[in-house]
């Protein structure tokens, strides 16, 4: 269908009343509950300002939270690492310590977008955005990663796994609330992870395919002791394999259980025909593929050796 | 409040403004500084040919809102060119290789290369493929891109 130049999404301009600049927590909640839903949060904006532009949503004002302080850095405690609300991807792709104790994560991180958008855009806003192609959300889900949710009345923590909801929508409402810190554990002994992706170029495109995994392993017994499998855009949300986590827990460590739980896994994806990102019977085929290869990957890295 | 003052610098310049609230440093570039070196491609963040750097680091000028460059250092690909007209080295190598079909991406490039020799100043081929791969060329000219970013990394390391 032919549209008129003025109404091609690359012209619009971005309306908004007041863009606001908070240097505080409290004085961001505060101008949120001032405008009553009708002002929301801005971070990177690598996904914000496209969406103002298409008009998915308007606001009255813009919140820009990147000038509160304390919430841009990586720390860790323990076994526990923490990532600030504002940390960018850029960010946990070059952390040392992320790709020591999480690589999965660092992995996806790195293939956001272009390097452009990676020294931006936040990880925050990967899971604020609720795309179930989101990079980093699915190696987040493999890492049962939690997240802090702060508004006008407290705090909550979200497990990762109850934080998406469809296409676009999370339990996080950006117009009164803002996501301030997301948590994992790092990987310790005998547990091993591989992020993949499949997709048609290397960079500036969104994944046919994510897969991300996470086993612990009892190296004695050459048993599976736990298993994470993250899968993403074959759903309307990133999402957890558990038939295939399940059939995993206790049996022993062999070409054919693996083979199987692949098969498992892929039976239950239902992703749509997408002339962008390949058939449904092609992406299920795939799933098979990169779960066995991500478990396969992720023994090898825990210093399990199939034989 | 649309009225509210930006202030921030542009290749070593200080500049006061004040642009609507919801622009993008693009458009302020562009339209309201007369720097129409800095291109706009898809204004979704997906060609990199807006492509600015950022206290240095390289950002998609299309996608930032002008707000966020208060009291900070943008560079165009026009802040290169040396007070006495000289060219930048990389500018002067992207003509020497003829890396430059129609030209759209060109500032894109150049800066993204600028951000990467900062850093490292003899990169191999990996590590210009990965630090250009957020600028499409719809021309498919990377080759001599390439040739251009690599010869200045070696004459770097000759020192000359």
């Amino acid at each position: 269908m032919e549209r008129k130049f003025s109404e091609l999404h690359w012209t619009g301009k971005v309306e908004v009343e007041e863009y606001l600049t908070p240097s505080s927590l409290a004085e961001a909640l505060e101008m949120l509950n001032r405008f009553r839903g009708q002002a929301r949060i801005i971070a990177g904006g690598t996904d914000v300002v496209p969406q103002l532009r298409k008009g998915d949503y308007s606001p009255k004002a813009l919140v820009d939270i990147t000038g509160l302080t304390g919430l841009s850095d990586i720390e860790t405690e323990g076994n526990r690492i923490t990532l600030g609300g504002l940390v960018t991807h850029a960010q946990v792709a070059n952390s040392p310590l992320i790709q020591e104790k999480a690589r999965l994560l660092s992995d996806g991180c790195a293939q956001v977008g272009s390097p452009q958008i990676r020294n931006v855009a936040t990880v925050a806003g990967n899971l604020v955005s609720g795309q179930p192609a989101a990079d980093a959300s699915i190696p987040l889900l493999a890492l049962d990663a939690s997240v802090t949710i702060v508004s006008a009345n407290g705090e909550r923590t979200v497990p990762l796994c109850a934080f998406f909801l469809d296409v676009g929508r999370t339990v996080l409402d950006p117009a009164r609330e803002i996501l301030t810190r997301i948590e994992f554990s790092a990987l310790g002994e005998n547990q091993g992870c591989c992020y993949q992706r499949l997709a048609k170029r290397k960079a500036l495109t969104l994944p046919m395919l994510v897969c991300a995994v996470k086993v612990a392993v009892d190296p004695l017994r050459g048993t599976f002791v736990d298993t994470a499998l993250a899968l993403g855009p074959v759903a309307p949300i990133p999402f957890r394999e558990r038939r295939a986590e399940d059939f995993l827990r206790g049996k022993s460590i062999s070409p054919k259980v693996i083979q199987d739980a692949a098969a498992e896994a892929s039976a239950y994806c239902s992703p749509r025909d997408s002339i962008l990102r390949g058939s449904c019977d092609y992406r299920q085929e795939m799933v098979k593929v990169y779960v066995r290869r991500g478990l396969e990957r992720s023994l090898e890295q825990a210093g399990y050796t199939l034989d | 409040m649309g009225d509210m003052k930006l202030s921030f610098k542009v290749n070593g310049k200080g500049v006061e403004i004040s642009p609507p609230p919801g622009s993008v440093l693009a458009d302020v570039l562009r339209e309201d500084l007369g720097l129409t070196g800095t291109k706009v491609g898809c204004r979704e963040g997906e060609c990199g040919a807006c492509t600015v750097l950022l206290d240095g680091v390289p950002v998609n000028s299309c996608l930032l809102p002008a707000r966020k460059v208060a009291g900070r250092e943008v560079t165009t690909i026009e802040g290169l060119e040396k007070q006495d007209g000289t060219l930048d080295r990389l500018q002067q190598s992207f003509m020497d290789a003829g890396a430059s079909q129609c030209g759209f991406c060109t500032p894109g490039m150049i800066l993204t290369a600028k951000a990467l020799l900062d850093k490292n100043p003899n990169p191999d081929e990996g590590e210009i493929r990965h630090a250009l791969s957020g600028v499409l060329c719809r021309c498919t000219g990377y080759r001599k891109v390439m040739q251009a970013v690599l010869e200045l990394g070696r004459r770097g390391e000759s020192g000359s």
